[in-house]
């Protein structure tokens, strides 16, 4: 009788990167502001050789963030539009398959966009980003941010102030992974030897295992009527 | 309850019981009690805030009841919830589709999220898109598509799954005359399949004409409740007045 | 329409809109009371610090203010848990006076604490972690305020005020913990074992100075239990009030 849940998580992935095939509408605007923004933090801290190797860590994730945001209003002001979350409501599926559904697109989405960062960055700042450890950073910070993300966008895009709100309810609660992920890529970036900084990407492990569980239980609450 | 209301009761394919919706202090419905036997085509009539769409959407269990009981083919809302969604189809006066995708893509998403075994799917979209009339504009995207056009495509989505019960929730909003007849074909048709049907609308005319009773809502309960026979648009109209401006008189 | 005399179908509430209750009148004079004597024990009878004179003396009403924000907020946490469980207004309401006290208190914590900052690290505001994390807590509360103004329909604010209630609580447990997990900060930690002792600057043994204990033991529960507490059940107290008019003006329209 009920879908199952893969298969229902799985389908609402794919109708996610079949629209974004087809209009391109989140990866082009959230990367452009990306690389919009690359520019105005090397302008606006006005970053000599020593204070860049400091800096860029920072510009990396503020940009990897609000870019993240931007694409988290988009998605799922798209369900909240037309309607269309009332016809996945609607559908015998598991609800909280709307919720890794979403998710799973909104990370790749963010992702895409980060992996474009890394290269760019590496050319304009001079610096080496294309590292591997950076890479598993940049997948642990950005699956937090989607997974605190696509829960509250799945609550700012109810509310009256729609996408104002969503920073402003995110930023806070995004903290720790921020943290987390701005030291590690800090001591990567500067080549501080493993020992000294593992603990970073062990915490933001745990950080995200524990956001996805709140999530996934907190979910069910904020899709019902 | 006697025995005999006891069996009575079994007959109906959908029932609410006592049913309350209160959006915080502000109560929707009062204590609805109504009864719907398989095969019925119930149009359901009321001003703007009488608790239409509320009472639609808590039948597909988009909206949990405040208090009371809702029953549907002999399952109760909303703890047998996937159960029931499964027999229901519903046409909003949104039109719950992807804009960016084309028709046959938006059905193609439908059909998985509704389980349909894949070897049959390609058919079934053919056959569902001719029953619309929207063949040929099959691989064009939704938003290419006129109002009527997006309803036709909405309701093939809502039929996709063959459910029992379709709600449809003012669909003829912003159809001009032509599409109107269209929809009125496509209800008859499916009505004509044995599928039960509750619509809400502020078209008298067509609710004589399409529905087989007819049942207006006022200050969240039942107003008027009567089979359409000799009814018509003339008649309902001052039922309608009737029923609706003894309320606002007080 | 005898179905709207019909109130036991309707989600209303024991609202709590009599006299006071004994207690709360006893809370009412014992907090005051208590607060004036936490002040003379931090004031009169403890001994001056030797390093930092009299401007130690905040740290008696800093400290247990931060933990009265805990409570408070830790309230916000069982209300909203419990409101999605039951669906009872109730919890709603505690956790709303618990954003509120905990804000206040959270604020009585940073502003004493910048007092006490301009003599010992020479500056009113400085971008220190813990400084950092606390001042966005307090955002993360007022962005909980947002949320709640900017949805219309009472049912849903309840609901997604809880769900983002218990999220924000992370944000409070980053204040509390960061000190432990960012050895750069310059905050001292008095009590418990500490990461950075070179670093932090103002940092003061709380068994050096006679006085120092007792004070701390006096203004502790007073700061941490008695003000959240009293605050807290007048909050809501106004708050039943409130829904009760409102009530009382959906029947007189209805």
């Amino acid at each position: 009788m009920k879908t199952p849940f893969l298969k229902a998580v799985l389908s609402i992935v794919r109708k996610d990167v079949q629209i974004e095939l087809r209009s391109r509408e989140l990866v082009s605007s959230m990367g452009l502001f990306a690389l919009l923004s690359i520019l105005i933090f090397s302008f606006a801290l006005e970053l000599d050789r020593s204070a860049r190797q400091e800096a860029i860590s920072g510009v990396l994730w503020v940009t990897v963030v609000f870019a993240s945001i931007l694409g988290l209003n988009r998605s799922l002001a798209m369900e909240r539009d037309q309607g269309n979350l009332d016809a996945m409501l609607l559908a015998p599926i598991d609800r909280v398959a709307i919720f890794f559904g979403k998710l799973a697109g909104n990370l790749v989405f963010a992702l895409v966009v980060g992996l474009l960062l890394l290269p760019i960055m590496t050319i304009l700042y001079n610096q080496n980003l294309l590292q591997p450890w950076l890479l598993v950073v940049l997948l642990l910070g950005t699956f937090g941010f989607a997974t605190v993300g696509t829960l509250l966008a799945m609550m700012t895009v109810q509310t009256r102030a729609r996408e104002s709100l969503l920073p402003i309810v995110m930023m806070p609660v995004a903290l720790p992974v921020l943290l987390a992920a701005v030291r590690a890529s800090t001591n990567i970036l500067t080549e501080t030897p493993i020992a000294d900084w593992i603990a970073w990407p062990q915490i933001l492990v745990v950080v995200d295992i524990i956001y996805l569980v709140a999530c996934y239980l907190l979910f069910e609450y904020v899709i019902e009527e | 309850m006697t025995l005999n209301s006891e069996l009575e009761t079994r007959n109906f394919l959908i029932e609410t019981r006592a049913l309350v919706k209160a959006y915080g202090l502000l109560p929707v419905l009062r204590k609805l009690d109504l009864g719907i036997t398989r095969g019925e085509f119930v149009a359901l009539l009321g001003p703007n805030g009488s608790g239409k769409s509320t009472l639609l959407r808590l039948l597909a269990g988009l909206s949990k009841p405040t208090a009371g009981q809702i029953l549907i083919g002999g399952w109760t809302l909303p703890d047998e919830a996937a159960a029931v969604r499964a027999q229901i189809g519903m046409v909003s006066h949104k039109v719950l589709l992807y804009e960016n995708l084309s028709a046959r893509e938006n059905l193609r998403f439908f059909a998985r999220l509704y389980n349909l075994p894949p070897a049959g799917v390609d058919a079934r979209l053919a056959e569902l898109l001719e029953q619309v009339g929207l063949s040929r504009r099959a691989a064009d995207p939704v938003r290419t598509f006129s109002r009527g056009m997006q309803q036709r495509l909405s309701i093939a989505r809502a039929l996709l799954h063959n459910p029992d019960i379709l709600l449809l929730d003012e669909p003829y909003t912003g159809l001009d005359v032509d599409a109107s007849s269209v929809l009125d074909g496509l209800l008859r048709d499916a009505h004509a399949g044995g599928r039960t049907i509750l619509m809400t609308t502020h078209q008298l005319d067509s609710a004589a004409a399409l529905a087989g009773r007819v049942v207006i809502l006022s200050r969240g309960g039942i107003g008027y409740d009567a089979p359409t026979a000799g009814l018509d648009g003339a008649r309902l109209s001052a039922i309608y007045t009737e029923t609706t401006s003894m309320v606002s008189a007080r | 329409m005898t179905a709207v005399q019909d109130a036991s179908a309707l989600p209303t509430q024991q609202a709590e809109t009599g006299s006071r209750p004994r207690l709360l009148v006893a809370l009412t004079i014992i907090t005051p009371l208590a607060v004036l004597v936490g002040l003379y024990m931090a004031l009169f009878n403890a001994r001056t610090d030797i390093d930092q004179g009299d401007v130690q003396r905040i740290f008696y009403i800093h400290m247990p203010a931060f933990i009265g924000a805990f409570v408070a907020l830790g309230g916000t946490v069982i209300g909203g848990i419990q409101y999605l469980r039951t669906r009872q207004v109730k919890w709603d309401t505690l956790a709303l006076a618990g954003v509120e006290v905990g804000i206040a208190l959270a604020l009585v914590n940073l502003v004493t604490g910048m007092v006490w900052a301009r003599p010992i690290w020479n500056t009113w505001w400085t971008w220190d972690p813990r400084l950092t994390s606390e001042a966005i807590m307090v955002l993360t509360y007022a962005a909980y305020i947002m949320l709640r103004q900017g949805i219309e329909n009472p049912e849903q604010r309840r609901r997604f005020a809880a769900v983002y209630g218990i999220l924000a609580f992370i944000t409070v447990i980053i204040t509390l913990v960061i000190t432990r997990i960012r050895p750069d900060t310059i905050h001292p930690v008095v009590i418990g074992p500490s990461v950075q002792t070179d670093m932090a600057q103002g940092a003061f043994e709380v068994a050096a100075t006679s006085g120092v204990r007792t004070a701390l033991m006096v203004n502790m529960p007073v700061w941490a239990v008695l003000v959240p507490i009293t605050l807290m059940w007048y909050r809501i107290r106004l708050e039943n009030f409130n829904q009760h008019i409102q009530a009382l003006k959906m029947k007189a329209l209805s």
